[in-house]
């Protein structure tokens, strides 16, 4: 049995929640240089090469990329045989309060939907635990910005709908949300399980890099496909009009009910916030 | 597309002049408001409250910055989402307020008032929040600051990038600017 001490957990991800924030990091640069060079509305090229300026100052001036700094997601994988020493769930949540508060990050969380009060730190999280084989515990942050996740969409379709079904929905979700999320965007999509689990699935493929396809050559194509109808939408960089409306497009998958087609469609943002550490 | 460098206050002859598509470079005075300040803003007027700011010939910027790191004037500072201002933005029109800053679709009653009392949306890049602070001069809180990110706010500006997303002629960008490139 590892042990870590719950104070490891913090520092780390303090590093990772600030670093997000201030560096959108390779590969989002890389998917805003294809972006300018397949974006044909001069409105369109011009609110890219602004992202790229902001994402340049940003990472130079080691300030946010976004004021929004978002709602603290984290995907703990935790290792079966490791011991932390403390709790876990509480350095998480110390992890994060530190970086909001020593990285100038905005706080955006309220304690309570109706009676909104700010908790002042950005804290809680929202922590999603598995339990994997080994002695490491994996963090991925993302920081998810609250106009992109409002324009986010579940539904519960009929096996019958099937794939066509399930297309018809991602593009009626982001025909209907995208200007508002400040696209380009990456859209994350959970495809089965039960309903809370497409949701979970949608968040998890949202947070994953546009360059990386799904494994399964079937999903991978869809992928792409999507991809290529949603650049059809029109709606463009920040809204404006324009061919290049998503970066990319994630699916995850997962077996589901012999009666049910539950699909999530997570949308995020140009500021992909997100990073990964390993203890 | 004509492209537009405009000094606040703001009068209807410079809001009539504007069409979607236009680039502007703002400079002067603006405020910052956002869902809970424009609450407290109405419910302020419905008691027969004045507003915290001169509302004639105003900007809101929609904003919620970052906390200011020391030394600077400001955090980062994007639009947010315009849509959940739009129940209070007419009511704002019809006393004086001459135009809004934000990202995002606004409501048929927000362009028809808008129409009504000559008014323009200004789009700024949502998300290109600290490109957008480098163009704030100067930051001062000046109602509610108990609200933190969401306080009202005077801020000098010096040509702040903007698009015309919409107009006092009903024109909406997020409308047109589709049409063009939508592939059906």
């Amino acid at each position: 049995m590892r042990t870590i001490k719950a104070e490891e957990v913090t520092e780390a991800l303090a590093k990772v929640a600030i670093n997000a924030n201030y560096d959108i990091g390779p590969e989002m640069l890389r998917a805003f240089e294809e972006a300018l060079a397949a974006e044909k509305s001069e409105a369109g090229r011009e609110v890219i090469r602004q992202i790229q300026e902001n994402a340049r100052i940003a990472r130079q001036e080691c300030v946010p990329y976004c004021q929004d700094t978002g709602f603290a997601v984290v995907f703990a994988e935790v290792g079966q045989e490791v011991h932390v020493e403390g709790n876990l769930t509480d350095a998480i949540n110390a992890g994060i309060r530190k970086a909001y508060s020593e990285g100038y990050l905005r706080k955006s969380i309220l304690s309570d939907p109706i009676q909104r009060k700010n908790t002042g730190d950005n804290t809680p999280a929202v922590i999603h635990y598995d339990i994997v084989p080994g002695d490491k515990i994996r963090l991925t942050f993302g920081a998810k910005g609250g106009g992109s996740e409002n324009m986010s969409k579940q539904a519960m379709l009929k096996p019958a709908d099937g794939l066509e079904g399930v297309k018809k929905f991602i593009l009626e979700t982001v025909s209907a949300g995208g200007a508002n999320a400040c696209p380009p965007l990456v859209i994350g999509v959970g495809l089965g399980g039960t309903f809370e689990k497409s949701c979970i699935l949608s968040k998890k493929a949202a947070m994953r890099s546009p360059f990386h396809r799904n494994p399964d050559p079937f999903y991978a194509a869809l992928e792409d496909e999507l991809k290529e109808r949603l650049n059809k939408l029109g709606i463009g960089p920040a809204g404006l009009g324009g061919t290049v409306t998503v970066l990319g497009v994630n699916i995850e998958t997962y077996p589901c009910h012999l009666v049910a087609l539950p699909v999530a469609v997570n949308i995020n943002c140009h500021a992909d916030r997100h990073g990964e550490v390993e203890l | 597309m004509a492209e537009h460098k405009l000094k606040t206050p703001l009068s209807d002859a410079d809001v009539q002049k504007l069409r979607i598509g236009d680039t502007v470079r703002l400079s002067g005075t603006i405020y910052t408001a956002r869902d809970a300040a424009h609450k407290r803003m109405i419910e302020g007027l419905d008691k027969g409250q004045p507003l915290p700011f001169d509302i004639k010939g105003s900007l809101i910027y929609y904003v919620g910055p970052s906390p200011t790191k020391p030394g600077a004037v400001i955090g980062s500072a994007g639009p947010t989402t315009a849509y959940r201002m739009d129940p209070y933005a007419p009511r704002l029109m019809e006393i004086g307020m001459k135009g809004m800053i934000a990202k995002g679709k606004r409501s048929e009653a927000v362009k028809e008032a808008m129409q009504k009392h000559k008014v323009v949306y200004l789009g700024a890049t949502g998300g290109a929040a600290a490109l957008i602070a480098k163009c704030i001069k100067k930051c001062d809180i000046i109602a509610y600051e108990d609200l933190g990110p969401e306080a009202v706010r005077r801020l000098e500006v010096e040509e702040m990038p903007l698009i015309v997303v919409g107009d006092a002629y009903g024109g909406d960008l997020y409308i047109e600017g589709r049409k063009q490139y939508e592939v059906r």
